[in-house]
């Protein structure tokens, strides 16, 4: 049973999709419990998967799709695989999404209305797709995953206003280009080395020496572009900003933490099991220098236009573009401190934005503004929303124990190491902007004064009539944000374990 | 005129004339989405851009006086190259390779996927809008803030 795990968490969430579709909108709580088992019991099989991970020797499962007989000789067959860095981002991504269908459950009713069916239907889609991107060994079907995962995502964004729908145009157009482009370095990819399969692509590269070649080239510089522009490295991120702050809260609360990450997982995949960190790194490419620098100008310029926003998911999506910079800068500074702390950042960035998210939709939500003014005088009157808040951001600034300060720590060790200094003053620096943007807001909830929140101020969409509850949050928007705000503390307190596992994870230098 | 000399076009551009088809159609769809204001000619772009990296795949799955990976009647059904005589041995040079032709059935559904879907949100927006044109979007925007 067990080793049908990898295949088990695609395949539950994927028929839980068409079953929600068929029970239709009538049926709401029959589809968001369809939602829950589904993406509970995949939650469930991608813990099982990281246990029978670590109880492996070889440390790495490999599941060959309907059975294909590897003493064929050759790959022809379709692949997962599954190794210590894919099992820990498989169980972030289905547990992220698991936590936030529970969170969905009274604000779907007001967000979506009749469309309910479909929001879990395609709230599900997207996480099979995103699993599937994690776990594939193939370099085309991680091309068709990640159209999958776009599709889904651009229906999604498309659900909330008429804003809503031009910004998922223009993710849309984006998103083409960068699958496209990543499309074709596959193609040229297949051309030198007759195999799709990631290990054996590597392996051929290697056998023939084929590194120097123009055309591998040509597919590295592709597919990193299309990967850039769907993980919204600076200059690429036009798309991102408007498609996530526009999107109906419950949506952005997923979408944000997952699809950048799961793209630099992505990247990761590609430059150190794909191409191989000998060719990545090697003396002769000047790559390194010029993606590390693209980082350095990511870091800084999310900075400072998310100090210069006043609208509260505005200011948090250009946070993600600032960290998607740590990321890429992390993964490129050549040694395993900074490996580390990039792959390290996926799981904690992922657990910071989710907090950070929920605890926005549900102040935009109470309070009815999406201006950094909602949260005056918040300490005040929803106590326990803000401290969900309040630990999110502090693991944005990066103070201990707080998941946002360990990944900054290794990221930095692995700057100093690679003696880049001017990517440690860019963290450093970040973490300084992060701290005013907070305390700003902070300070607002503590010294603010409380607007009157009358009644009459609420959105009239329906969710938020007199709710029997705590400061009249409905404890299934609050339980999940303590459950991340949690995971923030968690994920920060068990680094030395998770950082263990990820070294193990990685291929030599 | 380096470009222009004739060894130029033997060497690199009749051999090669597939690729330079699709860079030329990809241009163009480039082109297309990034600098058209109507939002349905950025659609024709892409579909131009994606149909440009179609032609690419199933020009590489292309030899030379090959045919369909597919066995006549009366071939046997054995891919074995010894011990025969030389009319019916199948060998790999007898077939185009089937499979950058058998992605691009996937590519192509993801292709149509997403221009229905981009259809359908530009069906959105030209109502709740009523127009189409970037700019003109982006100035009712302007002047009614934020909504």
């Amino acid at each position: 049973m067990t080793e049908h795990y990898p295949v088990l968490i695609l395949l539950v969430p994927l028929f839980g999709a068409l079953l929600a579709t068929l029970l239709g909108s009538e049926r709401q709580v029959a589809c968001w419990f369809t939602a829950l088992i589904a993406l509970g019991g995949s939650s469930i099989l991608a813990i099982g998967n990281i246990c029978a991970l670590l109880a492996s020797a070889e440390g790495e499962l490999r599941y060959r799709m309907g059975g294909w007989n590897e003493n064929s000789g050759y790959e022809v067959g379709i692949e997962l695989r599954i190794d210590m860095l894919a099992a820990l981002v498989v169980a972030a991504v289905v547990i992220v999404g698991f936590i936030n269908t529970i969170f969905a459950k009274t604000r779907v009713t007001g967000e979506m209305r009749e469309k309910a069916a479909f929001f879990y239907a395609l709230n599900q889609l997207l996480i099979v797709g995103l699993c599937g991107i994690v776990m594939t060994n193939d370099a085309f079907n991680l091309y068709v995953l990640i159209e999958i995962t776009s599709l889904t995502s651009y229906a999604l964004i498309a659900m909330g206003n008429r804003r809503a729908a031009l910004s998922s145009f223009n993710y849309i157009i984006m998103g083409t280009i960068g699958a496209s482009f990543y499309l074709l370095g596959v193609g040229y990819l297949y051309i030198k080395t007759g195999t799709l399969n990631i290990d054996d692509i590597h392996t051929v590269l290697q056998s023939g020496n084929l590194w120097g070649d123009t055309s591998i080239t040509i597919a590295f510089i592709l597919i990193m572009l299309g990967l850039w522009t769907k993980m919204a490295l600076f200059p690429l991120h036009g798309w991102l900003p408007n498609a996530y702050s526009y999107a109906p809260g419950v949506v952005g609360s997923f979408m944000a933490p997952l699809m950048t990450k799961v793209m630099v997982y992505v990247m990761l995949r590609i430059m150190l099991w794909l191409f191989g960190g000998e060719y990545i790194y090697s003396s002769g490419l000047v790559w390194g220098e010029l993606v590390i620098w693209m980082s350095i100008i990511a870091i800084v310029a999310g900075s400072f236009l998310a100090l210069a926003r006043t609208d509260i998911k505005k200011m948090l999506t250009y946070l993600i573009v600032a960290e998607v910079g740590y990321m890429v800068g992390g993964a490129w500074l050549a040694n395993g401190a900074g490996l580390a702390g990039s792959m390290y950042h996926i799981l904690s960035d992922a657990a910071m934005t989710f907090c950070l998210f929920l605890a926005a939709a549900i102040v935009i939500l109470r309070t009815g503004d999406h201006r950094l003014t909602a949260f005056n005088g918040l300490f005040r009157s929803m106590p326990l929303t803000m401290i969900g808040f309040t630990v999110g951001g502090l693991s944005m600034i990066g103070l201990p124990p707080t998941c946002g300060f360990f990944s900054k720590w290794y990221l930095i060790s692995g700057g100093i190491e690679a003696g880049h200094w001017s990517y440690v003053a860019a963290l450093l620096f970040s973490s300084l902007v992060n701290a005013v943007i907070f305390f700003r807001i902070f300070e607002r909830a503590y010294f603010g004064n409380l607007k009157g929140v009358a009644d009459e101020q609420l959105p009239d969409d329906g969710d938020c009539a007199p709710l029997l509850t705590l400061e009249r949050v409905p404890f299934s928007m609050l339980i999940p944000l303590f459950i991340a705000g949690a995971s923030v503390l968690l994920v920060g307190i068990y680094n030395n374990t998770l950082v263990s596992w990820l070294k193990a994870a990685m291929p030599p230098l | 005129m380096e470009f222009l000399a004739a060894g130029f076009i033997e060497d690199h551009i009749v051999p090669k004339f597939n690729y330079w088809i699709y860079v030329i159609l990809m241009m163009i769809g480039l082109y297309a989405m990034i600098t058209k204001n109507n939002l349905i000619k950025k659609l024709i772009g892409m579909a131009v851009f994606q149909t440009a990296i179609i032609l690419f795949y199933v020009s590489i799955g292309v030899k030379e006086e090959s045919g369909i990976p597919i066995l006549s009647h009366g071939q046997h059904h054995a891919i074995v190259d010894e011990g025969r005589p030389s009319e019916e041995v199948i060998t790999k040079e007898k077939f185009a390779n089937p499979l950058p032709h058998v992605l691009m059935l996937t590519a192509i559904v993801v292709g149509v996927s997403t221009l229905g879907l981009a259809l359908a949100i530009t069906q959105r927006i030209y109502i709740s809008f009523n127009t189409l044109e970037e700019d003109e979007i982006l100035d009712q925007l302007r002047r009614g803030g934020h909504d």
